[in-house]
This record gives structure tokens, C-alpha cells and sequence, in this order.
């Protein structure tokens, strides 16, 4: 059978994914030491509501929105605010942050599964937003602005992002494996908040054992979900890329997939859904995976928002060689950075560790074309570069700069190896200036 | 060492250097086969023109205080070089072509990567219209022969002789071959009398004719052409493009200066002569002087396929391939200004 997939543009890097695809789950013991930054999630930082000194209980909700594109945060554990800094993300994000020390004792809430098929679509909103989700997949956009259907549009399809296209990663591969039902469950909420006409989960190719589990426990329980495997490419997990693979509809320029009648959600969104709903559990931890070839035990693990990196490497065995990069999320659009303290956050899908073993030297531009072969927006990469290289970034905006995604497709597949995403980013940051 | 860099952390490991070197190599057997039928004088004329773009490379790059040697386009450049010169030519033609390609049609623009033209072929067509004699004589492949240096014109150029002699209206450019007594192998005619396939067109396709070094064995330059391709080094679009639109051309007008009128082209004969298979899957897919998009590299192949024809079928001098790939280098930026990829999300479907 022909698989579905975008068509336009995409690259095969190899997908590292066995390093950790068998690992199941584990949780990480609670650490001695949290930092919640209050800009967990994409929009405007939320409002810290605790001082130094108080006392909070886990799932205690530690900062607010502050505007319309914002999102709760919520504390992990049981423990006392010792002092409010500055911290720096692993995105370069400065915000201020809570820090948590962790009680002796844990109480365990969110124990009990409520009954929550009484509840409205309001209701179901209501819980989203109180419990601080927000996208799992990176972007970390808050779900409740997202499934807030203006008047007037209508979701025809709901597509649930289980592709998880960057290489090394399997957060979302174990959660299908492990947590079935449950994830299931989260979907067939975000249809009751959402009533789209038709419901697909894609998943790529590459987790055949995802497709079958879901595919068996869908027609078991009957329920009108398709799971829909996809070709792998890569960045076949971006909404753009998926909307084409599994409904052929292609989002225009600076326009969202509801103006194409669809809502995209990542499978780990789905997940915390179902917590906040079924438990009333707010979104403090997560999973994700420790790996890269440098990390002696790559695992996929569970941990609280705020854990340092240093405590997560650890569980993981520490290095096995060192490193040459710490990496924040995939190879692909992950960012570097450098301090071991920096705390991961809602949108951290995993942490790596990995060596450049070959050290490739730059040339200039060969105008090759691989990169506008490469690009699934369909842009020019070549002449974007020079532009930018120019200073002519006006020049660069008119050429669709904006319509990039940073994806890395062009500089992943650049044989002169240019820091294409780099200059696109320098580029728009110049072009909206002016 | 930590290193802090912008995304992707992960690379296709595709280089500039890979790509140059995958090239040589593909251009590799078509050599061994150049000195193979024409002799060390052969290897003598390769590893002057290789030699020559390597120092001239290395020389601009400690003044210019940039060590370039490393990306190996200097080794394929004076590679080409070497291939497009005749077995017999005087040494000091290689090695003015060589520091014409690397210090003028290379450096002066800036370098790999900013030359309008590609480099050997610049170089090819500058001694080429400065020693045009020496560069327009050729000898016979000792497969032929029996022995080294027997000097003989190319199947070529001795139809485009006949041809503008004016006695042979009617005759196809086989026919002339045999009328003029052209040398063919015994292996050719055995295979002839076998299949009924011209045995001047299997010497041709093997490279037991008389021509430039690299450039008589279709057969080699086919099989790396197909490791390039299978590497993805580069794409089917020019020379498919290139060939194919020369082949047309020649069915449909070929036949036209023999006096056999239209659509009596003799297409395989054509495209086995001559620097076509080269210039097609190697000098024309040279990257830097290509268009970046596909539809852009069928204009250019298909451009160069014409040229190419018109040269040969009605140009006075026997130098086509290289001149219409040098024409279309010109192009290429304007090419580049109107093929652009088409943007994701214009034609929306709802």
C-alpha cells in the first residue's frame, strides 16, 4: 500500500530512534531542587502568585495567565518557594522563575478518576485552561486559545500529530505504547470539545507497533478515530506538513489550519488532556526523552517541569563520551545550549546529548538546489541566503522569509554547510524592524 | 568543548569535498580507458592539465590567504581539462587551458561558487579558439591502429568535411564513413553482423575512435554518470533534457545537410560522437553554473541540447558542446530570476 505524505520538498535524516524506542517509561525521582519558570508556554509569561517563603502543595497553582495567549502554571510537587530568580531557558528565553524545594513528604492527588462524561464543552474548555495545558509538541501554544472555535468556523477534521518526525525522539512513541487508553480517552474529549467531522491520528511509518495497538484498541472500542500511517519525512510533524499528508489541504500563508476547517494536537497534548479531565490533574510534568549518542542509558523518562537538566542526564547514567552539544528538544529544531542547570518545561520533548564526529568545513553557496529541493514551503533558499548575506532583508521579507519555519531541511541538506537557519532568523528579526 | 550553535544539530553529511571527489571519481574510468587506447602520451596530457589547476589553485590561495585545495573542485577541473584535449596535442595547451580555467574563469569572479562559467570548459573553449589546429587533430585509438600516433580525423569532423565538399548528397554520415574507408574494430563488426547495429556506432559507444582523451567511451562516462546519479550528486534533469532535446532535433533536422530531408536524423550515430556524453552528464550539471530548480534545469538542458545541434549541424567549426554549455552558463542567472519554486499553500484545495 502507498503511504501518504506531503509532496512538496522534506528530507530523510536517519531517525537514531532505537536508542530509546524500547525503553519503557520510568519516573524520575523527585529532585532536590525545582526552577518553574513562569514562561512555559508560547505568549505572554504567566504571573507568579506565590512568594519566597510560602508553602505549596502539588498541582497548587504557582503563577497565572497574564493575558488572553497565556497559560497557568502549576506546581509539581509539595515544597516551599525558597527564592524567585531569573533563569535562562534553553530556548535564550530570560524570565523569572519559582524555586521549589521539594517536601520530604509527597501527598498523592489526583488519584481518583472522576466522571467526567456529564461535562459540557465549556466545561471541558474551563478545565483545559485551569489546568495550564498548552502544546506538547515544541511550540507550546495554550490549548485553550486553540480549541476556542471562533463563531461562525466549523472543525472539520481534527488531526492528532502522533508523527514525532524529529530523529532520537520517542516521548510520544512510548506514550502510544504505554498509555493507549488513556490517550484514546484524551482524544475522543478534545472531539467532545471540538465535534470535528472526522478524526485521524497520523503516525509515521517508522512505529509500526504504535499503528497496530492503536488501529487494534480503535476497532475494539469502536470508535470513530482512523489511524492513518504516513510515509516517514521529515518535518512531516509540522501542521502545515500534516494537514497536506492526511486531509490534502494546504494552509496558506500566515493562516492557521482552522481556515482550512481543521485543529491539529499533538498526541502529548491529548495525554494531558485526559489527565486534567478525568483527574482534574493540572499539566506539571511530562515525558521525554534523555538520549544522544554521547548518554550511557537513553531513556524516555516521566519528570516534573523545573527539573535541571543535571538531574535528568544523571538518572540517564551521564555521559559515555562528551558531548559536543546539549540539545533542547530534536536534532532538527531543537536549541543548543550550554549550562546544565537550565530547567526543562512543558514543551521540552526531550534532552540529547551528542558528539559532531566529523568536523565538515564551509564553502561558499555551489547553487547546488538541494535546499530548494529541500524546502517543503516551496521557498528559495539560495537566494534568501544572499539577500540576507546582503543586508537586503526588506528585499528578503518580499521573497516569503516570513513563510520559513526554521524547520533546517535546507541547512540539514546543504553540502557547503551554510547556517542557512541562521541567517533566516537573523533575517527576520532585521526585516521586522524595519 | 560545549558548542552552542542555531538548529538543525544534525546534517545530511553531504560536502562540498564529497561532491568534487565523487565526481573524479566517476570521471575516473573514462580516463583509465583515454590512456588505455591512446597511450602514456595521454596520461602524459591528464596529469599535466590536473597537475597545472592543482598548482595554479594552491598558488591563488596563498595570495589570496585561503587554502582552497581541500574542496577538490580544482582536481575535477583540471580532470575535464585533460579529458577534453586530444591525445596528440603540444603540452603547453593543457597547461595554458588549466591556469586559464582556475586564475581567470574561476578566481577573478571570486572563486568556487561565484564563476558564471564552468571553468573547464572555459578554459577548453579559450585554447580552443587560440590553437585551433592543434587542438582540431586527432589520432587513431591503437585499437585501431595497431600503433600509437597514427593521426586521423574524428568521424565528425570527416562527414562535416564531405559534407561541405558538396558530393555526397543523399548519403547518411555511415554511408560517408565506409565510402571514405573509416577504420572500425573486429570486435564492432562481429557484433554488427550480430545485431544489425552499425559497427562505427558500437566503436563510438565503446571508445575505439579517434577523439578527445576522456571523451570517446560512451560505455564509462554512461556508468559514472549512473554513480552519480544513484549518490544523488546529481539529478536526472540536464542531461536528460540535454540529450533528449539533441536527439529530437537531430530526427527531425538532422538529416537536412546530408540532403536526406526531414525527419531522417541519424540520432544514435549523434549522440555518440563528440563530446556530447560528456559535456551532457559532467560539464553541464556542474552546479555553480546550473540553475537551482528543476524546471530551471530543464531549460538549461534543453537550451544547451539546441545549441549543441545547431553548432554541429550547421556551425563551421567542429566545437559545439562546449560552446552551447557555455552559452548557457550566460543564461543560468536569468533562468534563476524566472523559474522560482512554487510557494506551499497558493493553489489551496477546500
Amino acid at each position: 500500500m502507498k503511504l501518504a505524505t506531503f509532496r512538496k520538498g522534506g528530507v530523510h535524516p536517519s531517525d537514531m530512534k532505537s536508542l530509546s524506542n524500547n525503553r519503557p517509561i520510568e519516573r524520575l525521582p523527585i529532585p532536590k531542587e525545582l526552577v518553574i519558570s513562569m514562561s512555559q508556554h508560547l505568549g505572554a509569561p504567566a504571573t507568579a502568585v506565590k512568594a519566597v517563603g510560602d508553602h505549596v502543595s502539588k498541582g497548587e497553582k504557582i503563577g497565572t495567565a497574564s493575558s488572553f495567549i497565556s497559560a497557568d502554571v502549576h506546581s509539581p510537587v509539595d515544597g516551599t518557594v525558597t527564592a524567585i530568580k531569573k533563569v535562562t531557558m534553553a530556548n535564550s528565553v530570560v524570565c523569572d522563575a519559582l524555586v521549589i524545594t521539594p517536601d520530604e513528604q509527597q501527598s498523592e492527588p489526583f488519584a481518583e478518576k472522576r466522571d467526567y462524561s456529564e461535562f459540557t464543552k465549556e466545561q471541558i474548555l474551563a478545565e483545559i485552561k485551569d489546568k495550564g495545558i498548552v502544546g506538547m509538541g515544541g511550540a507550546t501554544f495554550p490549548a485553550h486559545v486553540k480549541m476556542t472555535i471562533a463563531p461562525g468556523k466549523s472543525v472539520q477534521a481534527l488531526v492528532i500529530n502522533g508523527v514525532e518526525c524529529e530523529p532520537y525522539l520517542t516521548a510520544d512513541h512510548r506514550l502510544m505504547l504505554e498509555r493507549t487508553e488513556q490517550v484514546l480517552e484524551g482524544i475522543m474529549i478534545c472531539r467532545k470539545a471540538l465535534s470535528p467531522e472526522r478524526t485521524i491520528i497520523g503516525i509515521e511509518a517508522n512505529k509500526p507497533d504504535a499503528i497496530e495497538k492503536l488501529s487494534k484498541a480503535v476497532a475494539e472500542k469502536g470508535l470513530p478515530i482512523e489511524v492513518m500511517p504516513l510515509k516517514m519525512k521529515y518535518p512531516q510533524g509540522d501542521e502545515k506538513q500534516l494537514l497536506k499528508a492526511t486531509i490534502n489541504r494546504e494552509i496558506p500563508s500566515g493562516k492557521l489550519p482552522l481556515d482550512v476547517g481543521a485543529v491539529v494536537m499533538n498526541l502529548g497534548t491529548t495525554h494531558a488532556v485526559y489527565e486534567a479531565v478525568a483527574y482534574g490533574k493540572p499539566l506539571f510534568e511530562r515525558v521525554m526523552t534523555i538520549t544522544g549518542d554521547c548518554i550511557s542509558r537513553p531513556c524516555n523518562v516521566i519528570a516534573p517541569i523545573g527539573t535541571k537538566v543535571r538531574d535528568l542526564l544523571d538518572f540517564a547514567g551521564g555521559f559515555s563520551s562528551e558531548p559536543d552539544k546539549l540539545v533542547s528538544g530534536g536534532p532538527m529544531m531543537g536549541f543548543a545550549f550550554y549550562d546544565e542547570d537550565t530547567p526543562v518545561a512543558k514543551g521540552t520533548s526531550g534532552i540529547l546529548a551528542i558528539a559532531d564526529k566529523k568536523n565538515y568545513r564551509q564553502t561558499h553557496c555551489l547553487s547546488c538546489g538541494r535546499c530548494v529541493s529541500a524546502c517543503p514551503m516551496g521557498l528559495m533558499p539560495t537566494k534568501l541566503y544572499a539577500l540576507i548575506s546582503n543586508g537586503k532583508y526588506e528585499e528578503a521579507m518580499k521573497n516569503n522569509l516570513m513563510d520559513c519555519k526554521e524547520c533546517g531541511c535546507c541547512a540539514f541538506s546543504c553540502p557547503a554547510h551554510l547556517d542557512l537557519v541562521h541567517a533566516f532568523k537573523t533575517g527576520k528579526k532585521m526585516g521586522r524592524k524595519k | 568543548m560545549r558548542r552552542v550553535s542555531t538548529s538543525p544539530h544534525f546534517h545530511s553529511g553531504a560536502s562540498t569535498s564529497n561532491i568534487m571527489f565523487s565526481v573524479a571519481i566517476a570521471l575516473a574510468p573514462a580516463c583509465i580507458w583515454g590512456v588505455y587506447v591512446f597511450g602514456l602520451r595521454a596520461l602524459l596530457v591528464l596529469a599535466i592539465s590536473i597537475a597545472t589547476a592543482l598548482l595554479t589553485e594552491f598558488l591563488l590561495g596563498k595570495v589570496s590567504k585561503e587554502n582552497t585545495l581541500w574542496d577538490g573542485s580544482a582536481l575535477v577541473t583540471g580532470m575535464l581539462i585533460g579529458m577534453n584535449m586530444s591525445p596528440s596535442i603540444p603540452l603547453f595547451i593543457p597547461f595554458i587551458a588549466s591556469v586559464f580555467a582556475i586564475a581567470v574563469a574561476k578566481w577573478t569572479f571570486g572563486g568556487l561558487g561565484a564563476n558564471w562559467a564552468n571553468p573547464a570548459i572555459a578554459g577548453r573553449v579559450f585554447v580552443f579558439f587560440s590553437f585551433s589546429s592543434a587542438m582540431s587533430s586527432f589520432v587513431l585509438p591503437r585499437t585501431l591502429a595497431g600503433v600509437d600516433a597514427v593521426s586521423s580525423a574524428t568521424p565528425l569532423s570527416l562527414v562535416k568535411t564531405a559534407i561541405s565538399g558538396g558530393e555526397v548528397a543523399g548519403q547518411t554520415s555511415l554511408q560517408i564513413l565506409s565510402g571514405n574507408g573509416y577504420l572500425s574494430s573486429a570486435f564492432a563488426q562481429k557484433i554488427e553482423s550480430l545485431t544489425g547495429i552499425s559497427a562505427y556506432n558500437v566503436d563510438a559507444f565503446i571508445g575505439n575512435i579517434p577523439g578527445c582523451i576522456g571523451e570517446v567511451s560512451k560505455l564509462l562516462l554512461i556508468i559514472g554518470g549512473i554513480y552519480l546519479l544513484c549518490r544523488k550528486i546529481i539529478t536526472w534533469h540536464i542531461p536528460v533534457a540535454f540529450i533528449g532535446s539533441f536527439a529530437i532535433l537531430t530526427w527531425v533536422f538532422g538529416g537536412l545537410p546530408n540532403g536526406l530531408g526531414f525527419f531522417h536524423g541519424e540520432v544514435l550515430a549523434n549522440v555518440l560522437r563528440g563530446g556530447l556524453i560528456l559535456g551532457a552528464l559532467f560539464m553541464a550539471t556542474d552546479m555553480v553554473t546550473t540553475p537551482v530548480t528543476h524546471k530551471g534545469m530543464l531549460i538549461f538542458g534543453a537550451g544547451c541540447g539546441f545549441f549543441t545541434f545547431l553548432f554541429r549541424s550547421f556551425g563551421s567549426l567542429p566545437e559545439a558542446t562546449s560552446v552551447a554549455i557555455l552559452i548557457m552558463n550566460i543564461i543560468t542567472p536569468t533562468i534563476d530570476r524566472f523559474c522560482i519554486s512554487k510557494r506551499f499553500g497558493e493553489e489551496v484545495k477546500q
